[in-house]
């Protein structure tokens, strides 16, 4: 049984038919082609598929289209201006926080949470806030160089 | 000269398609019209396989097909093949028993394939699996490393008996008489069994595949998560689907980390490549993570015992290696060579130990096949004798450095020849423990042990002194240790009439940063900017040849090919300049990308030789072609050797065992380095991996060969708050045998980095009566040792 | 992905009604457990009854000597509520360490309890802090509620409305966690209540439990000594590739002095 779904992505008003067990990042994949977001597990842990959903850091391949219904969803996508990346894309830049990339969606996307959520950040909490997301080829060093660095920027403290 | 070139901490070209969601990825691929194919597999470790009843699956909704392993024979597919071939010490070659795409009368591990579904969605074709009815006889199973060859086993293939796949001996029979006599003569010996456990690659990117026939131009076209693209096309063409290699393309787009684990060939994409030839439909196939965890090549896998021979000065005089190792259920592709040339080669080390040998028993289990992971052989070879090593001090009660020192091959030793085949170029191995030791602040450690006391902590010190040989390559020699395919590197470097660059390479990033560093090569040699050059490559139909990534060779051996096509560019391009210049070519100078008439101040820049070479109005046509576009192939007639010195410290809670990383000191000497930062990257990623196997990973199978890791909910991977921040330096010896003096980076610290962990725990855990722990050295392992050490 | 029918509920009463008209209806809370197992196919159900849109499921509140958490009430609202941290701090961080914070942004109180996976962290909260489980049909005292591996005193039709806890005089919750999961190999919960002191163990056993010998001790003098020689059997205990039921007993006992040393400050 399918049904139309509709929610905000990334600034613009998306609808688009829906069994129930169609996940979020299906929804965001199959249904509007935004493939930045992916999927690296199926235990909700590795955290390739982390979008926000009305401002708050999830793991799309755990929550149903169905639950986002009506919700503002941003994904990797929305986040450049253009040709300027977002204060976090450009830290992971500048401190080569990526390599494969193909964590770094999820981990852009929780880390921009992460700061959000927290006035400070030292190394300790940022290590510790990146529970939910993995990542094998960096071995975090400069993940956690870059949040620490992006913090300042978009606090506006730097 | 533009800025970027050898040397540059240049940010990466390829991270704004990735920062922004546009990095293309195999899974991303999508094509009109395309078909799901879902893969239904064993839940036994080993079962005789009765009927495999299609029916109800065939009749489900949207099911297109359902393929079996007689619909493979019938069809005349091949079975997945083994890139080397390893000879018994009875002059016997290996047992290489075939390995059906879908199992045929047998299943042997969980996992392995029993039918494929083919349907219009990927959920439909998931829940017409379940209508499969498959009759299985399970039988009693070999999945246990050390027992697997012994009378009683199980048999799992009928032509190996005892599951044996090979048993080897190196480098031979006068090298174990040597290794006899040191041990005779010894003053002091150490012996440690060890257990170099079976760890799974988990590349973020699961593995998927997107296969599309073309019936009007018979070509075959496969997406699929590689790290060789010419490889997968020539194995997958030549061996199992009969595709002729001109109508077979193969794509390794953006690719999400392979670590080794995405050299082999894999069943699932030679199923969708022929059930898209079949059925003239696209095909697609995506690795859910929990059936990854069970067929992704597995790594490691090592049971051994490792004997030191030292005289009376704690000079190493003898070493012998006795290993049982496990190949799983089949010969992967590169399987065979990971225990015997990748492994034994290395005992060496960083040291002048005069006679080694050694014998690998590889068998056949009931777990998944084994092949390359990050290091492949040379982890398993550094960590027996690091740790020995380290034992071996204890016993003579010379310092761990002492000791070292005493041992190293000294820096005006080179080239050396090792007893175990090698030919070391260049090395300066004291000098990177020196540096590693003050950069950790060794003399201090006293007072943060002390400290760590105080708080009723345990603290351990320990080193390592990693060696690797990578950049394989050379072909000549890897052809007669049973190589089955060449190991150059091709690249194409081509001018564009408007002066922009295209490297075509036969080497894949998945990670590593080619975008950018072959760029700098270009930028720094030919003058380009760094804007202007584009690198492509994972695509047989645009690079040329190719032996791809893996084995960290792809700047050594793959960037000296594009350095040698840049030779060629710089050749041609002075011919062209001498016509515009009305001078003799002999006269031409080339730097900085522009030729100059010597001792004159007549110049023109490559940019205008290359336009003259497209527009060629005023060229020497009768003398030479147009166009500015050179290949080359690079095949070095050496390994190079990379080394390192490591210094990893612990905090170890006695209450529950919980071991903690505090500080990790490396000293990297990869040769020239292109961009600092990328090498830095591949370092830190290293060391992670090694860290991991050392503390938290390890891939588990009962009696049964029933997965216990099956899923990220039981294996552990390092996470962000299980690793530390890492304190590097480096030291540069160039390798004398490629024109970049470049060695490789991607693997030294996953091969280091183990028995430094490991050593570092044993001297926490000495002063309670520990002398060995197995990796991983979880809590509970550690809690255990220290009750069986206060017990007895 | 097995299929279901999604349905969003507008009030308890019609999320009842909608889970026991459906042949196999299951409440749909934060989702972190059930979506997994029907993506995995390891549970079936017919009907998913979504109770994010149900009103006065959310919430939390503190009131003279409670606090009340309701059913939908997310873990990061939990760890990140003032006033839970003002009254029962062991709460806040019990619900700071779940999962990890994506997990924590979408997981329920509810959901979880309901769920009574033997190492989830709140039950041990629950029975270490004899908290009461209010249900649309009535409350549950605490130690009555969990009643075996991934089974719970709900019956058919009934689901968690919220959770209210006693403030106790103090209390601390020392996790173990599985390095690969991050569920709890050994979580020990200790609280000074007004009913004397409680120690609850989850991740050691088929459910969570409480340790009467260690109970007492702490009676007597609530203190880390009490316990640090009180060792539990390990004959019913769980035993897996992570850690023998061994180890898990000589757990409860490190986890239960640290978290007594914690609560005292």
């Amino acid at each position: 049984m399918t049904s139309t779904v509709s929610m905000t992505v990334n600034g613009k008003q998306v609808s688009a038919e829906c069994e129930g067990r169609t996940l979020l990042v299906q929804y965001l994949r199959e249904k509007l082609a935004l493939t930045g977001t992916h999927v690296g597990c199926d235990t909700s842990q590795c955290g390739a598929c982390v979008v926000h959903v009305d401002g708050i850091s999830v793991k799309s391949c755990t929550m149903l289209a169905h639950q986002a219904e009506g919700c503002d969803v941003v994904t990797i996508e929305g986040l450049a201006d253009g040709d300027t990346l977002h204060p976090m894309q450009e830290a992971f830049r500048e401190n080569h926080a990526l390599q494969c990339g193909f964590c770094t969606p999820g981990m852009v996307m929780s880390a921009i949470d992460m700061v959000n959520r927290h006035d400070t950040l030292d190394e300790k909490t940022v290590r510790h806030q990146l529970e939910g997301n993995l990542c094998r080829c960096t071995g975090y060093h400069n993940i956690v160089k870059a949040i620490l660095a992006a913090h300042p920027v978009m606090k506006g403290t730097a | 000269m533009p800025e970027g070139g050898i040397g540059a901490s240049v940010k990466r070209k390829e991270d704004f398609r990735f920062l922004t969601g546009r990095g293309a990825y195999t899974d991303d691929e999508v094509r009109a019209g395309q078909l799901h194919a879902h893969m239904l597999r064993s839940p036994h470790g080993h079962a005789a396989l009765g009927s495999v009843d299609t029916s109800k699956a065939e009749a489900a909704p949207g099911v297109v097909c359902v393929l079996t392993g007689p619909d493979a024979d019938a069809d005349g597919l091949g079975g997945l093949p083994c890139g080397w071939g390893i000879t018994s010490k009875d002059g016997t070659p290996m047992v290489e028993p075939k390995w059906p795409v879908i199992a045929q009368g047998k299943v042997r591990y969980v996992g392995e394939i029993v039918a494929t579904v083919i349907a219009e969605t990927a959920e439909q074709a998931a829940d017409a699996a379940e209508l499969v009815e498959v009759d299985y006889r399970p039988l009693d199973a070999a999945a246990v490393t050390e027992t697997a060859h012994r009378d009683g086993a199980a048999q799992i293939h009928e032509e190996a008996p005892n599951n044996l796949c090979f048993d080897w001996d190196f480098p031979g029979e006068e090298a174990a008489e040597a290794v006899d006599a040191a041990f005779e003569a010894a003053a002091h010996t150490a012996r440690l069994e060890l257990v170099n456990q079976r760890i799974i690659p988990h590349s973020m990117e699961p593995r998927a595949a997107v296969a599309e026939y073309d019936k009007g131009e018979e070509k075959l076209t496969l997406y699929c998560t590689a790290q060789a693209a010419h490889a997968m096309r020539l194995l997958l063409g030549a061996f199992v689907l009969n595709q002729p290699e001109h109508k077979f393309r193969v794509v390794a787009p953006d690719v999400g980390g392979g670590f080794g684990s995405k050299v082999a060939p894999y069943a699932e994409y030679a199923i969708i490549c022929w059930a898209s030839r079949k059925l003239e439909r696209p095909v697609r196939w995506l690795g859910q993570r929990t059936e990854c965890f069970v067929t992704d090549a597995h790594g490691r896998d090592h049971v051994t015992e490792v004997e030191l021979a030292l005289d009376a000065e704690g000079k190493f005089t003898g070493l012998r290696v006795n290993t049982v190792a496990n190949m799983g259920a089949y010969l992967s592709a590169f399987a065979p060579l990971i225990p015997t040339f990748l492994y034994a080669t290395l005992f060496a080390g960083q040291y002048t130990t005069p006679a080694i040998s050694c014998n690998v028993k590889a068998v056949f289990t009931n777990t998944s096949p084994v092949d390359a992971l990050r290091g492949a052989g040379r982890p398993e070879a550094t960590y027996l004798l690091e740790r020995v090593i380290d034992e071996a001090a204890r016993a003579t009660g010379i310092d761990p450095v002492e000791i070292r020192k005493r041992n190293f091959i000294a820096a005006d030793a080179f080239p050396y020849q090792t007893p175990v085949a090698l030919l070391y170029d260049s090395g300066s191995y004291e000098r990177a423990l020196d540096i590693a030791l003050e950069k950790s602040d060794w003399n201090g450690f006293a007072a943060r042990r002390s400290a760590s006391e105080a708080d009723g902590k345990l603290r351990g010190i320990g080193i390592a002194a990693p060696i690797e040989a990578t950049g394989a390559a050379p072909s000549a020699i890897a052809g007669q240790l049973g190589a089955r395919a060449g190991l150059y590197e091709s690249a194409q470097v081509r001018f564009n009439a408007t002066g922009t660059v295209t490297v075509f390479a036969g080497t894949h990033n998945h990670g590593q940063g080619h975008e950018t560093t072959f760029a700098q090569l270009v930028t720094d040699k030919l003058g380009v900017p760094l804007e202007n050059v584009e690198v492509v490559e994972g695509d047989t139909d645009r690079a040329v040849m190719g032996m791809g990534t893996y084995g960290s060779r792809s700047l050594s051996v793959g960037g000296s090919a594009i350095d040698r096509a840049m030779d060629k560019i710089i050749d041609k391009g002075k011919k062209i300049a001498s016509h515009l210049l009305e001078a003799s070519v002999d006269d031409i100078e080339f730097d900085s990308g522009t030729f100059t008439v010597s001792g004159t101040d007549r110049t023109i820049s490559i940019g205008e030789v290359a336009f003259a070479a497209y527009v060629p109005h005023n060229y020497p046509l009768e003398e030479l072609e147009p166009g500015l576009d050179e290949q080359a192939f690079f095949d070095p007639v050496n390994f190079n050797f990379p080394f390192a010195s490591y210094v990893c410290e612990v905090e170890v809670d006695p209450e529950t065992g919980s071991v903690s990383v505090e500080r990790f000191t490396a000293v990297d000497d990869v040769g020239n380095i292109v961009n600092p930062m990328i090498v830095e990257g591949q370092v830190h990623g290293g060391l992670a991996h090694g860290i991991g196997q050392a503390l938290m990973e390890g891939a588990v199978f009962d009696e049964n060969g029933q997965p216990l890791t099956g899923s990220l909910m039981d294996y552990t991977l390092p996470r962000a708050d299980t690793v530390p921040s890492f304190d590097l330096d480096h030291t540069v010896t160039p390798c004398p045998m490629n024109p970049l003096g470049a060695k490789g980076v991607g693997e030294i610290g996953a091969i280091g980095a183990p028995p430094a962990v490991v050593n570092a725990v044993v001297d926490a855990l000495r002063s309670h009566g520990v002398n060995h722990i197995d990796m991983p050295v979880t809590s509970e392992s550690v809690w255990q040792a220290l009750q069986s050490a206060k017990a007895s | 992905m097995y299929d279901f029918n999604y349905r969003k509920a507008s009030s308890v009463e019609d999320a009842v009604s909608a889970v026991t008209g459906a042949e196999d209806g299951r409440f749909l809370a934060g989702g972190m457990t059930i979506i997994p197992t029907i993506k995995q196919r390891l549970a079936n159900p017919s009907d998913l009854v979504d109770l994010a849109g149900v009103g006065g499921l959310t919430g939390i509140s503190v009131s003279g000597n409670t606090v009340e958490i309701g059913g939908m009430a997310r873990h990061a609202e939990v760890n990140a509520s003032s006033e839970v941290a003002a009254a029962i701090p062991a709460l806040a961080r019990l619900a700071g360490g779940i999962g990890d914070p994506q997990v924590r942004n979408r997981g329920t109180i509810g959901g979880s309890i309901a769920n009574n996976d033997p190492a989830a962290d709140y039950p041990a909260a629950v029975v270490g802090l004899g908290a009461t489980v209010r249900t649309n049909r009535r409350e549950i005292a605490g130690d009555d509620f969990f009643t075996g591996m991934f089974e719970t005193a709900l019956e058919p039709g009934e689901l968690v409305t919220g959770v209210s806890f006693p403030v106790p005089s103090k209390a601390a919750y020392m996790k173990f966690p599985n390095p690969a999961s991050r569920y709890a190999i050994v979580g020990v919960f200790v609280a000074a209540t007004s009913g004397g002191p409680r120690v609850a163990v989850t991740g050691a056993g088929p459910c969570v439990f409480r340790v009467a010998e260690m109970e007492q001790a702490l009676a007597g003098n609530f203190a880390p000594e009490a316990v640090a020689d009180i060792k539990i059997g390990d004959d019913d205990l769980n035993s897996d590739i992570h850690a023998s039921a061994e180890y898990r007993a000589h757990l409860v006992t490190v986890m239960a002095k640290r978290a007594v040393a914690q609560a005292n400050g």
